[in-house]
């Protein structure tokens, strides 16, 4: 358990400074960039001073990695907020959107790789596996332009893009979310499809499955209680490391939407080149995947009493 | 494990070999059609269609598709077919030149964090670290720090792609080193470099091969996800996720202008993947576990 904190940890530093790197291998001075061409060079010179660009490459990595440490992430340049009240106020919706798109990829993944495994080899598997390679190959943001276009434009069941009034109560804004979640679902689905079918074909070859066999258990009490109760500390890693997928689908599929979460925030953070936020964003982004991968690792233990840390 | 390596230098007209094995496998087999008539076209664009990809014609902006333009026109008048032509050379070219970036710097981390123990542990949390971000996340951050050329993309990608490969070519060396040729080698006074490059890198081709062509697959579907946020190669160039940008204002009037270059992309990518898989399965189906 320590030795598993401690490697997060270390991931955690080692991802922070690649976060510092990309900051600064910007070619060129990056307060120059941000500020445009028609700034002034006492203009430049200001900025430079407030991001602390001034100080040695030494220096600037030390004070970064403290603010960072503390979750302090300065201040954007476009917005009239702080980095991490920035994130903050975004943060939700897209947490809700990737939840919601976890769901629907396990929803979709698990039963579809449970009965292609158990009906190993017959047409259902070998659709289910071409769906799952199709899905695969489907990038989230043009599946949720189709679905704007069938469901928003032709047939009117649900709105085109933005979200519900602030005041609004969470249904409201869930009509707004269903689109963008299975846009960011369904392309997620098929790595659990795939870790499905193959931890569940590991699992149904083993002799504790024949003895359930043969001692008259029936075939679903085999496969639920024997069998996927052996494959879901698996499904479960395979799931920690689509997190990752998750997250950069709904960074895509927000700005198809107009969704104001951090996707939309990143993707306008870049165009503007609000270096700032895309560090902030960067960070917390890849730190709540390395949070819920090591929540995966905890759960994995709690499934599987074998596993021990 | 170790049988996949004893029987990799079973080298009888390896690649008509491979290839019989491929085109047996029915998956493979479309999948190296369709990936041949995407080349074509992409190659052949100019004398294909009558029709630069710049060439505007206000008067038939947006029309449907028809015998005059296939796939139709769009916003400009300029024909959708000739542009999803064009934008299948600019995809192929960055899927390739990723591959050959990402598959030469991943090999070189992957068999040295294999092969020399000391720097194990440390390159192999980079790549976690690296690995940490979503893809389309850390690609859009490279390229707010690098610019917006079609070189800048490679090399954005590129580095997104190092640390799988690394991670593959690292399995592949864990499992060899403790083989009796390395350790035969390495008895006989061969040098770091020399296992490496003699002894580990010819027996780490195929699952360098299989990676590579999942690479290519994602890179496509990654380069389209930036075009398409405006981060990627310059907005004028018709790359498939430039045009559904496009596209994106006319959903509803003229579908066929998101339809058209996205449906390009998904029989490439699906292509990729599907002769990826029969690569796997006639290389060794063992690869499985590493790739």
């Amino acid at each position: 358990m320590l030795r598993r904190l401690a490697g997060m940890l270390v991931v955690m530093f080692l991802v922070a400074s690649v976060v510092f790197v990309i900051a600064h291998v910007i070619p060129g001075d990056p307060a120059a960039v941000m500020l445009g061409p028609s700034a002034t060079a006492a203009d430049v010179a200001a900025l430079r001073a407030r991001l602390g660009l001034d100080a040695s490459l030494p220096v600037q990595y030390l004070s970064f990695m403290r603010a960072a440490a503390g979750l302090r992430l300065g201040q954007s340049i476009f917005l009239d907020q702080s980095v991490t009240a920035a994130l903050a106020q975004r943060a939700p919706l897209t947490l809700q959107l990737t939840a919601i798109a976890a769901a629907i990829a396990v929803g979709l993944g698990v039963p579809v790789g449970v009965l292609a495994a158990v009906r190993r080899g017959s047409l259902l598997d070998q659709a289910a596996t071409g769906l799952a390679m199709t899905a695969a190959s489907l990038p989230s943001f043009w599946v949720g332009l189709t679905l704007i276009e069938y469901f928003a434009v032709r047939w009117h069941v649900l709105p085109v893009a933005g979200y519900g009034p602030p005041g609004a109560g969470p249904l409201a804004h869930l009509r707004y979310l269903i689109l963008p979640a299975i846009a960011v679902g369904i392309p997620n689905s098929a790595l659990i499809v795939r870790f499905t079918r193959a931890s569940m074909l590991d699992v149904l070859g083993e002799d504790y499955v024949r003895t359930a066999r043969a001692k008259g258990l029936g075939p679903g009490a085999v496969i639920m209680k024997h069998a996927f109760r052996n494959a879901r500390t698996q499904v479960l890693t395979v799931l920690g490391l689509t997190v990752a997928g998750l997250i950069g689908g709904a960074i895509v599929t927000e700005t198809v939407f107009g969704l104001p979460g951090i996707g939309n925030l990143v993707v306008s953070a870049v165009l503007r080149r609000d270096y700032p936020v895309i560090q902030g964003a960067l960070l917390v982004i890849s730190g709540a995947y390395v949070l819920i991968n090591l929540a995966v690792d905890l759960l994995y233990a709690a499934l599987d009493p074998r596993v021990r840390y | 494990m170790s049988g996949m390596i004893a029987r990799a230098p079973a080298r009888a007209a390896p690649l008509r070999e491979l290839l019989r094995r491929l085109v047996r496998r029915r998956l493979a087999l479309f999948g190296m059609l369709v990936l041949a008539g995407v080349l074509i076209a992409a190659a052949a664009a100019p004398w294909l269609v009558p029709y630069a990809p710049q060439r505007m014609d206000i008067v038939h902006r947006l029309a449907p598709p028809s015998a005059a333009h296939l796939l139709g026109s769009d916003e400009f008048g300029r024909d959708v077919l000739a542009r999803c032509m064009y934008g299948a050379r600019i995809s192929l070219t960055i899927g390739l030149l990723v591959v050959a970036l990402s598959g030469l710097a991943g090999t070189i981390v992957g068999i040295t964090a294999g092969y020399v123990r000391r720097l194990d542990g440390f390159l192999m949390r980079v790549t976690d670290a690296m690995m940490a971000f979503p893809d389309i996340l850390l690609a859009i951050a490279l390229m707010a720090a690098l610019g917006a050329s079609l070189y800048d993309v490679v090399v954005a990608l590129g580095a997104v792609y190092t640390p799988r490969v690394a991670r593959v070519v690292r399995g592949g060396t864990l499992v060899l080193r403790e083989l009796q040729f390395v350790e035969a080698a390495e008895a006989l006074g061969a040098g770091d470099w020399r296992v490496m490059r003699v002894h580990l890198l010819p027996n780490l081709l195929s699952p360098l091969l299989v990676q590579c062509t999942f690479t290519f697959a994602a890179t496509i579907l990654t380069e389209a996800g930036l075009s398409f946020l405006g981060a990627g190669v310059p907005p004028t160039s018709p790359s498939w996720g430039n045009m559904i940008a496009g596209g994106q204002q006319y959903i509803g009037r003229a579908d066929w202008l998101i339809f058209a270059p996205g449906l390009c992309m998904v029989a490439t990518v699906l292509a990729l993947q599907a002769v990826g898989d029969g690569l796997r399965d006639a290389l060794d189906p063992r690869l499985r576990r590493l790739t």
